[in-house]
């Protein structure tokens, strides 16, 4: 058919497709000036349309980035309120515990420095001093003798008498100073209950200034939160980040988790539900053990939520203190018996394991190689305790799931954003590609007629020339002087 | 976490209106063939019946059957079972099951006169057919040289419907060493048999590989 068509004007091909380029190219040229608006108009329309279409794609991109930014801004700002909250409700703590009690403690303070006031004067008593007529009889004992008998058995009494009422006074003195001694060292408990009486005091107020600093430090941050300000965008940004990886890290785990706690499950769960039906292509069994896990991570975020740890619903966590309570304790208690149920499963597996070990090997002829029947208790508790312990585990895949949730909520938006720019970039590129090759088709289409192109070029310059030669000949007949003047021109 | 929950359990729910927990069970028939000097391959038949009681799970069906003279008979039956629901009880089961095929083994000494597979081969299906189940095995542990009584009717289509008809252990007789195309030949001619039964047909004497008989699960 092609042939044919190609054939049409002449047996000899070459001749034919000479008169098919030829009558091609006439037609091209005939239609170039309609030809080339259309590849004009046509490379416009798809350049503005592309053009549009980025504009929208560029105001969806700010929108979200704004919604993107509130949910950041909002997520942040709830974030501190709750750490202001809490910072002061521990600075209430303080208060109430240590601050409380200050008014005894000063007075108790006050006490001991009294106390040690009172000690110290008393400590301070001159020691008793020798009689006054102690002088007298001391100058009349130093007296010469001159060999008087009588006059040396009196001076020798003075003497004796002196000598007496010295030693009372060094006795009575010492006694004051034994005294006072004591009264000192009756001060020394005293001190150091005043001593360790005002470093609590130091202490208190010292842990009320970090508070304090803490306090500021969020106040700042949260004022620079509602101030919209870039830093707080980028820190919240990428704690997000950072919270979107670790909690899915922790995700994972828990799922490794819940898997390991399905294995140990599974095979029992047939001996209760049977292990013969099936839901579509999963055994009823499987199914049942693995409602039991949901039930256990059901039980343990309303546990979490009770406890105010996390804040997945706000009805549980705006229930009154009563209530909760006793949520609390029902969670509580279902889990438990789920756990006690995970463990005798537990420990039916193992029994299982056993029985059907020995079955198959009975019918593999070989003789029963068990692991000997004194450890077989160590498998059968080590089940039994992870039967009971993973349910706990997994109840506290709450807290990363409210992370993830929040986090991902950023993270999504973040892709979207990215997603928005990158096709945006695509866009404006194809824009101005399909602008671009309108050119290149414009060029083309002459490059493909440019035999009758280079023709009316050639015609045109020859008419031109003639027409300019025809009209100096006729200036020159008319104006000899300035056909020279333009010949020269 | 409601959304979450929801799509959680709509797959559940949608696999669960597609129930259909027989389609699950497995059954499996077992023809041992006790004509003439093939019973010296019993210890073989088994090892076979073994690794199938130890494939086999809670809800799946078995049967022994021994390929004599006149097969098409409930007589032939050396034990069947379907196992209960729960794994305990199966267990007890298939040591009953292997307590009568250790028994039969150990009894049978001698080999029927005539060897009628065709005959066996029904009371299969029949039997297959009954379970309910959604896979149906008949596996023949013959060297598939049918020797039928004189008069007796076998030469019809035997309806084998989503059945695997596996044949074991095939042994090559006397004859087939001589003209290996009668050995083909017997095989083919099976095969046609089964094909034309809507069955599905397949040979494996290497016995050193049994997981290719039924996956274990």
């Amino acid at each position: 058919m092609n042939t044919e068509i190609l054939n049409l004007w002449s047996e000899t091909t070459a001749i034919s497709v000479a008169i098919w380029m030829t009558l091609i190219i006439t037609v091209l040229y005939l239609g170039r000036p309609h030809a080339h608006q259309l590849i004009k108009s046509s490379g416009r329309a798809l350049h503005n349309a592309f053009r549009i279409w980025s504009t929208s794609i560029g105001q969806l991109e700010r929108r979200v980035v704004q919604r993107n930014t509130d949910v950041i801004l909002a997520n942040g700002q709830e974030a501190i309120e709750k750490n202001i909250e809490r910072e002061f409700a521990r600075v209430n703590a303080v208060v109430a515990r240590d601050l409380s009690k200050y008014p005894s403690l000063h007075r108790k303070i006050s006490d001991t420095i009294e106390k040690v006031e009172k000690d110290y004067h008393e400590s301070t008593d001159s020691a008793p001093l020798p009689p006054a007529w102690i002088d007298v009889i001391k100058t009349i004992s130093a007296l010469p003798t001159n060999g008087d008998a009588t006059i040396v058995k009196v001076l020798n009494g003075i003497k004796q008498t002196v000598q007496e009422s010295h030693d009372q006074t060094l006795k009575s003195f010492q006694k004051s100073s034994m005294t006072r001694h004591k009264i000192l060292s009756g001060m020394q408990p005293e001190w150091r209950k005043l001593t360790t009486s005002l470093e609590d005091v130091k202490d208190t107020i010292e842990g009320l200034e970090a508070r304090t600093r803490t306090i500021d430090n969020q106040m700042e941050a949260y004022q620079q939160i509602r101030a919209r300000e870039d830093k707080a965008i980028h820190t919240l940004t990428s704690s997000s980040l950072t919270q979107f990886f670790i909690s899915g890290l922790v995700l994972a785990i828990a799922i490794m988790g819940g898997l390991i706690n399905f294995q140990l499950i599974a095979m029992p769960m047939s001996e209760m539900v049977g292990g013969a039906s099936y839901i579509g292509s999963m055994k009823t069994s499987d199914i049942a053990a693995l409602v039991i896990i949901l039930i256990e991570i059901a039980m343990g975020l309303f546990l979490l939520e009770s406890l105010r740890i996390t804040s997945l619903f706000p009805i549980i966590g705006s229930m009154d203190d009563r209530m909760r309570r006793k949520m609390m304790m029902i969670t509580f208690t279902i889990l438990t018996i789920l756990a006690s149920i995970e463990a005798s499963l537990a420990y039916m597996r193992d029994l299982l394991a056993l029985d059907r070990e020995t079955l198959q090997q009975s019918l593999v002829g070989a003789s029963t190689g068990l692991v000997e029947a004194q450890f077989r208790w160590i498998p059968s508790i080590g089940q039994m305790v992870m039967g009971f312990i993973l349910p706990f585990a997994l109840a506290f895949i709450a807290i990363p799931l409210e992370s993830f949730i929040h986090s991902i909520r950023t993270v999504f938006g973040l892709i979207v954003v990215f997603t928005l720019r990158t096709l945006n970039l695509v866009i404006k590129m194809i824009a101005g590609f399909m602008l671009h090759i309108s050119k290149i088709l414009v060029s083309l289409y002459d490059l493909a007629i440019m035999i009758p192109l280079s023709i009316e070029r050639l015609i045109k310059s020859t008419t031109h020339m003639n027409s300019s030669g025809k009209a100096v000949k006729l200036s020159k007949e008319s104006d000899p002087s300035s056909a020279i003047n333009q010949s020269v021109a | 976490m409601k959304k979450l929950l929801v799509s959680l359990m709509i797959p559940l729910f949608l696999a669960g209106c597609d129930s259909k927990p027989q389609n699950n069970a497995r059954a499996v028939y077992l023809l041992v063939d006790t004509s003439g000097t093939y019973t010296q391959e019993l210890d073989k038949a088994q090892a076979i019946m073994n690794y199938l009681l130890a494939a086999l799970d809670s809800g799946d069906s078995i049967a022994i059957a021994k390929i004599d003279s006149g097969s098409f008979t409930e007589k032939d039956i050396i034990a069947k079972s379907t196992f209960d629901s729960k794994p305990s009880t199966t267990n007890a089961q298939k040591r009953a099951f292997k307590e009568k095929v250790d028994h039969f083994v150990a009894s049978t000494t001698k080999g029927s006169a005539n060897t009628d597979i065709s005959g066996g081969v029904l009371q299969a299906t029949e039997y297959l057919t009954e379970t309910g189940a959604g896979e149906k095995y008949i596996m023949i542990f013959s060297d598939l040289e049918e020797d039928l009584p004189e008069g007796w009717i076998r030469d019809f289509v035997i309806p084998m419907e989503n059945i695997k008809v596996i044949a074991l252990n095939v042994t090559k007789l006397r004859s087939d060493n001589v003209d290996p195309r009668e050995y083909q030949n017997r095989l083919a001619a099976w095969q046609k048999r089964v094909d034309e039964g809507g069955g599905e047909w397949r040979v494996v004497n290497d016995l050193e590989r049994l997981e290719t008989l039924i996956a274990m699960r």
